[in-house]
């Protein structure tokens, strides 16, 4: 486990680059497993490999991962009861699932299983990025975190009210649950496909750019007006709120 | 082999054949049987009757021999003993020598104690059957009284030959009329048989002639058909949908394939390889939109709805869904008006019917605009609940589809031409299809006048059956 993160810490991560996990790969396709690797490694995390479920299974025993992504197909042991025989053991490493099957009912069964967040090949390198990074956060539970800072915007999670520079910005339900969402997130990328899953609870890819839409709504609300934008578009990636352009 | 042994070996591997040897034999034995125990059974009695006859004759010699000695034995022997007569009898002394009778000498077969059948010549050549019956003396002598049975032989000889020739003509008639009758069914279906080889061989048009007969083989000739006219239906709707998968993944593809050439052509430096790359990836996430659609679409028209389903309230889910396409509606210029209320409950696929209604108001955003300038687009999303299924009902006023058209946008993996310049796979429709069908519910197209109305019917919820 890595230290608590408190609230100050956090603005600080968001401000600067993600914190730096360690994380484990069990995936018995070498050359997926290696671009992992790789990509990982360019993006300032460290990762082991491991290309079947019994060697998966006691190198996440360990317990000194941040996250792990678990391919749901794997050889001698596979991915799910790889994840239910740590969730048994009580090792609560965040689990991201990696699977060829994209049903409902396929991810349901891998959440219920004891993963943590689903995703189905072929994905963006980017979306996973986005979704470990998403997942380490969690270690901090969230229900004690009663306000989210970035800037000068606040979202109060009591008094469900939001303020920017001291004034008071009105959001619809939706609108409140879309920031809160990437406050919650800030510092990291969130994929259009996180906020589809997370914000509306649709697992299906609405074909047009309405999640886009949304976002330059609420835009709208908290950037116009102000010098400093905070929630910024991540080309060829989704959005991040932040403080500062850099 | 013979041209003898390869007619015996498909005769006898012809069913008719074989029915009609089978049922023969069963009949053949049991006739045997009661024939058999018929001819036994008049035997016996016919032997008994003799033999009493000559039980009684004994005794009388018994009598005679006891009052009067073997002396007046002899005179009764010689009294009784005619020489053409049924009745046999030899008397013989203590040494064996012949006293009286017609029988010229003891026969061989009866020197011993018991008596028994034995064979005797009455004129020189005629053999004759006979039985008799022993008789010793207290003195010594001994007397045999016989009887001739010849004619009971003949008649039962004569009994053996009409049954062996009735049992022959019986089988051989029996199995050619079985053979008959046989083979004219088996001609109705070798004439089947041939029908399905040249089907099997690839002509799917081909039928199975029918006789006629209204009989067991014309249903079986008609139920075949029917089959027939399943498969090729199926066989031309799988073609369709390959054809039409060929398509939507071939045209993406050459795409990819071509941008992929066209970067490395024109060459240039980073940024352009980079430009290039960013457009390729873009096309690949496209196709793979398209192939995860497609295999949606084909995993429900294959999938059971057992255990995915939930009961929800379909009022807050089309509101919720209307609401989150609000803001594209507004962006477009186009008036979203949501006239749902709270209710009813069904019991459905929770994640499947969001994307159904979503996919419903995805088309009316896309193709909902009028086409005349300046028209103002309008998009009216309602519920209309019925007895037993509810109506979700997402209408536009834009360029509609036409009627001919209608049919054909539901159908699986069909892209009608307009939805190939616009954003997205193109598949909506048929996916609400597949997802309306799986439900058991339906879908229609219907025309607003101007515009399309589309309308997706699912079963309302009922008590104690889940979908």
């Amino acid at each position: 486990m890595q230290d608590a993160i408190d609230e100050s810490s956090r603005v600080d991560a968001a401000a600067g680059r993600p914190t730096s996990m360690r994380v484990l790969v069990i995936e018995d396709d070498r050359e997926t497993a290696q671009f992992l690797q790789k990509s990982l490694k360019e993006s300032g995390h460290a990762a082991d490999l491991a290309g079947d479920g019994e060697t998966g299974l006691s190198l996440a025993e360990t317990g000194v991962y941040d996250v792990l992504i678990v391919d749901r197909m794997l050889p001698k042991l596979d991915g799910l009861s790889v994840v239910k025989t740590l969730r048994t053991g009580g090792v609560r490493t965040p689990v991201l699932i990696l699977s060829a099957l994209g049903d409902v009912d396929d991810r349901v069964k891998g959440l219920r299983a004891g993963g943590d967040d689903y995703l189905t090949k072929p994905y963006a390198y980017t979306e996973l990025l986005a979704r470990i990074e998403a997942l380490s956060r969690r270690a901090v539970p969230e229900e004690q975190v009663t306000k989210y800072v970035v800037g000068d915007l606040v979202l109060d999670r009591l008094s469900h009210r939001v303020t920017r520079g001291g004034e008071p910005i009105i959001l619809q339900p939706r609108e409140y649950r879309l920031l809160e969402y990437l406050m919650k997130n800030a510092g990291q990328v969130v994929t259009r496909t996180m906020l589809l899953e997370n914000v509306w609870d649709y697992h299906f890819d609405p074909q047009t750019n309405v999640i886009d839409v949304h976002v330059s709504r609420l835009r709208s609300k908290i950037d116009k007006n102000f010098e400093k934008p905070l929630l910024h578009t991540v080309r060829g990636a989704g959005y991040m709120v932040r403080d500062g352009a850099g | 082999m013979t041209v003898l042994d390869r007619l015996g070996a498909s005769a006898w591997t012809s069913t008719p054949f074989r029915l009609a040897a089978l049922s023969i034999a069963a009949f053949l034995i049991t006739a045997a049987g009661i024939v058999g125990f018929l001819f036994w059974q008049t035997n016996n009695l016919l032997t008994e009757q003799v033999l009493s006859g000559l039980r009684a004759e004994v005794q009388e010699m018994r009598h005679i021999e006891a009052a009067a000695g073997s002396a007046s034995v002899a005179e009764a022997v010689k009294a009784r003993a005619r020489p053409e007569g049924p009745g046999l009898y030899f008397f013989a002394d203590r040494t064996g020598r012949k006293r009286a009778g017609n029988l010229s000498r003891l026969p061989p077969e009866l020197e011993g104690e018991g008596g028994g059948t034995f064979r005797y010549e009455r004129q020189a050549g005629d053999q004759r059957l006979a039985v008799a019956l022993p008789v010793l003396f207290p003195d010594g002598t001994r007397l045999l009284v016989g009887r001739d049975i010849e004619e009971q032989r003949v008649f039962a000889n004569r009994m053996r030959t009409v049954f062996l020739l009735g049992f022959s003509l019986l089988s051989v008639a029996g199995l050619a009329g079985g053979l008959g009758a046989g083979r004219l069914l088996l001609n109705r279906i070798d004439q089947i048989n041939a029908a399905s080889r040249s089907i099997m061989a690839g002509d799917l048009t081909q039928r199975v002639p029918l006789a006629g007969s209204n009989d067991e083989l014309d249903g079986l000739a008609q139920n075949l058909n029917m089959m027939l006219d399943r498969i090729e239906q199926l066989m031309s709707g799988l073609r369709e949908v390959s054809d039409n998968i060929a398509h939507d993944l071939k045209t993406p593809l050459s795409r990819l394939r071509n941008r992929a050439e066209a970067t490395l052509r024109d060459g240039g430096d980073c940024d352009a390889y980079r430009a290039g790359l960013e457009r390729i990836i873009e096309e690949a996430d496209e196709l793979i939109k398209t192939f995860n659609a497609m295999l949606l679409v084909a995993r429900l028209e294959a999938g059971a709805l057992e255990g995915s389903t939930e009961a929800f309230d379909l009022g807050s889910l089309v509101r919720d869904v209307a609401e989150f396409y609000e803001p594209v509606s507004d962006e477009q210029g186009l008036e979203l008006t949501v006239d749902v209320g709270d209710g009813p409950e069904i019991i459905a696929n929770r994640h499947l019917v969001s994307q159904a209604v979503a996919n419903l108001i995805d088309n009316a955003i896309k193709y909902g605009r009028p086409d005349a300038a300046g028209g103002a687009g309008k998009i009216s999303v309602s519920l209309r609940p019925l007895n037993h299924v509810v109506e979700i009902i997402v209408a536009d006023r834009g360029p509609g589809i036409s009627a001919d058209d209608r049919e054909r946008a539901l159908k699986r993996f069909v892209r009608l031409e307009a939805s190939r310049t616009k954003p997205g796979t193109g598949l909506g429709l048929s996916l609400v299809s597949a997802v309306a069908r799986l439900h058991h519910g339906t879908v229609r197209l219907e025309d607003n006048a101007p515009g399309l109305r589309a309308v997706l019917v699912l079963p309302l919820a009922r008590q104690g059956t889940s979908a």
